[in-house]
């Protein structure tokens, strides 16, 4: 047969006479090592912060001020004082207060906009309500702070609502940072809304089902776990945000819980503590670093609940 | 029905254009001589007797581009009416008109008449939501929701606030679309974990679930295997007792399998690449499209010659 002739030649024919000769690629392989070093770059840097967190964090529980249980506990932080208290939870306090009043404002606004451009606004209407959106996530939060401190508590709070609150207050504080962080709610959410494919909405319009439902019972279910993903994420920005909250939210560490008040957040105390009034190497000085592990440790527990949530509700679509 | 007798295509129908592209053989002298084989009228078929849907000169266009042009037809009440022909020829954007399905793209551009049961469906008064509450649809793809098997069967009878025991609705409809014996024991798994056909036979029984009076079906087997097909096939039969039923097909023989009336569309190139316009070239009882097709294209498609 024509075949046994060729098949009985137990080597066969060698891979040159066939492809021709082998080539070697070294702008392959190099650039194969420039984008393995672009990426170790991020994991480096933050294995990096971790260890300049972790060394001076135990630098300050080594000063011997307070123990580790009365740092959680403690419901004074004077670390300034000539006699400090390091309890922190005057500060872990403020920022869940803020974070929560910005969730409170940032997920119905930030889900809103996201069911608006996805399922309501027209080619037209999106094209311009998009980059709107993108352009108040690149404003920069020192001018929402202001915003909040000069426009906001006496002209909206005081004002407009004739709410008796102090010139630096947590609510405006924490109004603010919502509305700084609609733009990743809302952009996380319509990404995963969009990604919904259109045969689902078909199905439900096909079955007599109106926009609003096809809206609220197919795509928001459908969409959870991007939902959740930008809800979280937002919610990492607001425990995070510094700015806004050392402008108008105060610097009074305090365990009220009512948000007409002053208020210090972890983020607050490290921006205007680090600010250089305090000699290096001091226990207050560690306690920047302290704090700051305190508020890493967070947000990774955040993001780690995140993480989990978005896997187990993901729809896998074909 | 004697859709070959010429006379029935001529009656009453002074002016109607025949499908453009094409140029029937009028005998010399008689200006009103009945125009065989494509003739309008042996097109919207007077024989039909309380059609559901009877589409006018139904043209429809994305953006600037005219996507299906001058569609006269009527579909008639518990048959089973088949869109066929080539891809583009405009098939699916015609069943798509029967629930304003298009309506849902914000370019697309309906003129012409669609009548249900004689009333305009694209008229001021009409509700485009409450129209397909009446028209059910079943798609190319599976498309079940990320939900129980038992929700997605409710899920119509919920928006729709249908009265009555939602557990009854369910199995009524899964009944209908013979799948009760197969999940009656799961109804709280995830439709996803269901086998392609299946899958299918749970969007045919959700669309049962609010009792519609009309079906759609686009494809509904293009992506399941024959063994599948079949019984979705079987299940048209069983249902077209209750519900009248248009569907698409790229399929010939399933045309000819399930169908009573068979239309076949073409594609009509114009003059430039873009100017792909899809046309109705002939229409009648399948038999007859199969075995005695009058338009040369009819022939050569259901021959297997193209498409």
């Amino acid at each position: 047969m024509a075949t046994s002739k060729a098949t009985s030649d137990a080597a066969g024919p060698n891979a040159e006479s066939v492809f021709g000769p082998a080539r070697r690629r070294i702008g392959e392989k190099a650039i194969a090592v420039a984008l393995f070093l672009a990426a170790a770059t991020s994991v480096v840097i933050t294995v990096g912060i971790v260890i300049s967190l972790t060394g001076e964090t135990l630098a300050f529980f080594a000063d011997q001020a307070v123990s580790v249980s009365g740092f959680l506990t403690g419901a004074q932080w004077t670390p300034l004082f000539s006699d400090p208290e390091f309890g922190i939870r005057p500060l872990v306090q403020g920022t869940l207060i803020i974070t929560g009043i910005a969730l409170i404002v940032a997920i119905p606004l930030g889900i809103g906009t996201a069911a608006f451009l996805s399922e309501y606004a027209s080619p037209r209407v999106r094209s311009a309500l998009k980059p709107t959106l993108e352009l108040l996530a690149g404003v920069p939060t020192v001018v929402f702070g202001y915003f909040a401190l000069t426009f906001f508590t006496p002209s909206i709070l005081k004002g407009l609502l004739g709410m008796d609150v102090s010139v630096f207050n947590g609510l405006a504080g924490g109004i603010i940072v919502g509305v700084l962080i609609v733009p990743t709610v809302a952009s996380v959410a319509e990404d995963a809304m969009s990604a919904v494919p259109q045969s689902l909405r078909e199905g439900a319009y096909g079955l007599g089902a109106s926009r609003r439902q096809v809206t609220v019972r197919v795509v928001v279910p459908a969409a959870l776990s991007g939902i959740t993903a930008g809800i979280v994420l937002g919610a990492s920005r607001a425990v995070g945000e510094t700015m806004v909250v050392l402008i108008a939210a105060g610097q009074v560490p305090t365990t009220s819980l009512d948000p007409r008040n002053p208020m210090e957040t972890m983020t607050a105390f490290i921006g205007a503590t680090g600010k250089g009034d305090v000699p290096t190497g001091s226990t207050g000085y560690k306690a920047i670093f302290a704090v700051g592990f305190a508020l890493f440790v967070i947000t990774l527990i955040l993001n780690t609940i995140s993480i989990r949530f978005v896997r187990r509700y993901r729809q896998v679509y074909e | 029905m004697s859709d070959v007798d010429p006379a029935s295509g001529s009656r009453d129908e002074p002016g109607a254009p025949p499908v453009s592209g094409q140029a029937p053989a009028v005998p010399a002298g008689q200006p009103h001589a009945p125009i065989p084989s494509v003739a309008h009228g042996d097109v919207i078929d007077h024989e039909i007797e309380n059609p559901v849907f009877i589409t006018e000169e139904l043209s429809v266009s994305y953006g600037s581009a005219l996507a299906v042009e001058d569609v006269s037809l009527s579909v008639p009440e518990k048959e089973i009416t088949a869109f066929i022909g080539p891809s583009g020829c405009g098939k699916s954007t015609i069943l798509r008109c029967f629930n304003r399905m298009n309506d849902l793209i914000p370019a697309a551009h309906v003129e012409g008449m669609v009548r249900y049961h004689g009333v305009d469906l694209y008229g001021s008064d009409v509700d485009s939501v409450q129209v397909r509450k009446r028209i059910g649809m079943v798609f190319q793809k599976p498309n079940p929701f990320p939900k129980s098997i038992f929700d997605n069967i409710a899920f119509g009878p919920k928006v729709l606030g249908m009265k009555g025991s939602m557990d009854e609705i369910v199995e009524q409809a899964l009944r209908r679309a013979s799948l009760w014996d197969d999940v009656k024991d799961r109804l709280k798994d995830n439709a996803f974990g269901m086998s392609g056909g299946q899958q299918q036979r749970l969007c045919i029984a959700r669309a049962l679930a609010t009792n519609p009076d009309v079906l759609l079906m686009d494809e509904p087997c293009s992506a399941l295997d024959p063994i599948s097909t079949g019984r979705i096939e079987d299940l048209m039969h069983e249902l077209k007792e209750t519900v009248s039923i248009v569907i698409v097909t790229h399929n010939m023989q399933q045309a000819a399998r399930v169908s009573d009336r068979t239309a076949f569309f073409i594609v009509d190139m114009g003059s430039s690449e873009e100017a792909r316009i899809g046309r109705l070239v002939e229409y009648g009882p399948t038999d007859r499209i199969f075995t005695n097709p009058h338009d040369t294209r009819t022939e050569e498609y259901v021959s297997g010659k193209f498409g």
